[in-house]
């Protein structure tokens, strides 16, 4: 499939975005200057960029406890990022969230939970909406493998498919569910067959090809643009970080999780490296451009923290405002 | 003339829907058997038919994704009605209604309210057992974020439900299936009971009764009952249980220093445990008299009619409890 260079570039740039915010927070989060739960979307950013990619502003997307990534690809702002995982009155949740709520209504991004699979439903709910509205939005729920072993998928994967909703499920297959292997978590390990018995398109591919996923995707949303019905896809990653903070969950360590060998062969798989490759083998887009998006990336990021340390702290006397509209 | 048209509590619950997707074409409702008189008797009558199957959605038996997707339209905009004709369940729907209609506004900093309605009917008696007559009114007022509202009347359910349906936030409206055939005067148009705000069905002096729901069915006939002996019994119908209407229950113990709560829940950690909590903390010096809970045990629903008799508190209940703080030192 051939495509043109800002889309290109706009996979580059969001992917790099999101790659240099996570890894900004690393130090932070080792010296407690950042104390929420942070769960590092590093190494999966091709889902969210090539996902992202396919929707226009008033789609709507749901996202999870790891999903810093789907709030920027999805055009939502760094600064207020930054400022709610400090705790900051300027946060896209004014503080009250932190890392796991994230929310932009104005670019489509109605919120984010850590209950795992929490969000099918609300993003079915909102595919709902645009059904009955008929306004030809799309919804996407982002989710973990960990999230099959919740039964709220399997209603949802009938209930959308049995009212042909515009809906599309993102299975982030990142093979661990917290601590625990996919292979130990379940009898049968091709997880986007999940969606056959629901007689639901349903695909397995390389979640780090940013590309792979755009294309997949953008066949996906025009298929429920057409009112034909949700599509599953699994997108295989890896999280290069641990499952929270940036603890990498390596064999050995306290944290001893995944074998050294497993990290290191996704590690040759990275996303952003494969792409760039892509791009300059094939001449697509010359070192210096994506030189200055890196720069534009790292220059963004550094304005989003010092955003965020320049900003109060919400006040005690406010502590139960918003508890109703 | 209109101005006295008697309506059943049921109809007015669905003359609340009528006129609510006339007037807004957000709301909608969702649920299993929406489509079936088996589940909600006549509440629905007429919906289906006038406002087409993209708006009066019949479900599969999926509590937990149903309500959540009720939940995530009305974050997308939409003014949902999510019902579930027996509220033993709604449990299955506890994470969409707590951990996310709850919480959402609070924890995205208001960014988005859930105007969503979530509507249980509990179904005591009938020798149905634990499973199909569960009042957990109480377990929804715990949580912040959540409204419940209690209609005992046909007015009051017509113009609670019209009110939670335009409330920004989520409501829990519990009707008692007890309830359906109980008739009142109800106006005709769009009106609104608001929410938080109880109301005082009987002035007396003796003594403050609080009731909710069917209970304060079986209340009227006590205070009816008790008249005749010579007490003078306050009643008060909460018809909201969370947020109470504090200063109304307040001002009414000030003025008769006695409560007794007739609440159709457990009592252990119950509504009636709260309202006597927040009596003891800001009306201490005006009572009289120890405050008396008339409640469920503390025990599950028995199928037995005979049990059934000794489970549920009537009118007799009450009574006693009532004679037995007037009559205290």
């Amino acid at each position: 499939m051939e495509h043109s260079r800002s889309l290109l570039e706009g996979f580059y740039r969001a992917m790099v975005r999101i790659r240099a915010c996570e890894e900004s927070l690393v130090e932070p989060i080792q010296d407690r200057d950042v104390r929420c739960p942070c769960h590092l979307y590093s190494g999966q950013e091709a889902v969210a960029a090539g996902i992202c990619a396919a929707l226009d502003d008033q789609d709507y997307i749901f996202g999870n406890h790891r999903s810093h990534g789907h709030y920027l690809a999805k055009g939502c702002d760094m600064s207020e990022l930054v400022a709610e995982i400090y705790g900051c009155e300027a946060g896209c949740s004014l503080g009250r969230g932190g890392s796991m709520h994230l929310i932009d209504p104005q670019k489509g991004m109605l919120g984010a939970a850590p209950i795992v699979a929490g969000t099918i439903s609300l993003a079915m709910g909102a595919a709902l909406a645009a059904s009955i509205r008929g306004d030809n939005r799309v919804a996407v729920t982002f989710f973990g493998d960990g999230a099959t072993g919740e039964g709220v998928l399997y209603e949802c994967l009938n209930f959308a498919a049995l009212k042909k909703l515009p809906m599309v499920f993102i299975c982030e297959n990142n093979f661990y569910a917290t601590h625990m292997p996919v292979r130990e978590c379940r009898v049968e390990n091709s997880i986007y067959r999940v969606g056959e018995p629901f007689c639901m398109p349903s695909y397995s591919i390389d979640g780090n090809d940013v590309l792979s996923v755009y294309e997949t995707g953008k066949m996906a949303v025009d298929r429920c643009r057409k009112g034909e019905g949700p599509v599953f896809i699994e997108c295989q990653t890896y999280r290069f970080r641990g499952h929270v903070g940036p603890d990498d969950n390596i064999q050995g360590c306290h944290t001893d999780i995944r074998p050294r060998e497993e990290v290191d062969s996704w590690l040759q798989k990275d996303p952003i490296k494969r792409f760039e490759h892509y791009l300059l083998s094939n001449k697509l887009i010359e070192k210096r451009v994506l030189d200055t998006i890196e720069q534009e990336a790292q220059e963004e990021v550094a304005r989003a923290h010092r955003f965020a340390k320049s900003s109060p702290h919400p006040d005690r006397k406010d502590l139960c405002a918003y508890v109703f509209k | 003339m209109s101005s006295n048209r008697k309506l059943q509590y049921s109809l007015a619950i669905n003359e609340a829907l009528h006129l609510m997707m006339a007037a807004d074409p957000a709301a909608f409702l969702i649920g299993q058997g929406v489509n079936s008189p088996w589940y909600v008797g006549n509440a629905a009558q007429g919906l289906l038919e006038r406002f087409g199957e993209k708006r009066v959605i019949d479900t599969p038996v999926s509590e937990n994704g149903i309500t959540g997707a009720a939940v995530g339209a009305a974050i997308a905009g939409m003014r949902p009605v999510v019902v579930h004709p027996r509220m033993d369940f709604m449990l299955y729907a506890m994470d969409p209604i707590i951990n996310e209609a709850a919480n959402w506004y609070y924890m995205n900093g208001g960014k988005v309210s859930v105007p969503i309605v979530i509507w249980g009917i509990v179904n005591r008696g009938g020798e149905q057992a634990a499973q199909h007559s569960q009042a957990l009114h109480a377990m929804f007022a715990h949580v912040p974020g959540l409204k419940v509202v209690m209609p005992s009347t046909a007015y009051d359910a017509k113009g609670l439900m019209i009110a939670a349906i335009k409330d920004p936030n989520p409501v829990v409206f519990v009707d008692d299936r007890w309830l359906h055939r109980t008739e009142d005067v109800v106006p005709e148009g769009i009106y609104e009971v608001e929410i938080g705000k109880g109301i005082i069905r009987k002035e007396g002096k003796d003594l403050t009764l609080v009731a909710t729901s069917y209970m304060a069915h079986e209340s009227m006939k006590a205070v009816d009952e008790l008249a005749g002996e010579d007490i003078s019994v306050e009643l008060i119908d909460l018809r909201t249980v969370k947020p109470l209407d504090r200063d109304l229950v307040l001002e009414s113990i000030r003025k008769t220093g006695r409560l007794v709560i007739a609440d159709g829940g457990w009592k252990t950690c119950g509504l009636a445990a709260e309202i006597s909590a927040m009596a003891s903390e800001e009306a201490y010096e005006h009572l009289k008299a120890p405050i008396k809970r008339v409640t469920l045990p503390d025990c599950p629903a028995p199928a037995s009619d005979t049990l059934e008799a000794a489970y549920y508190p009537t009118a007799e209940t009450i009574a006693q409890a009532v004679r037995k703080l007037v009559a205290w030192r």
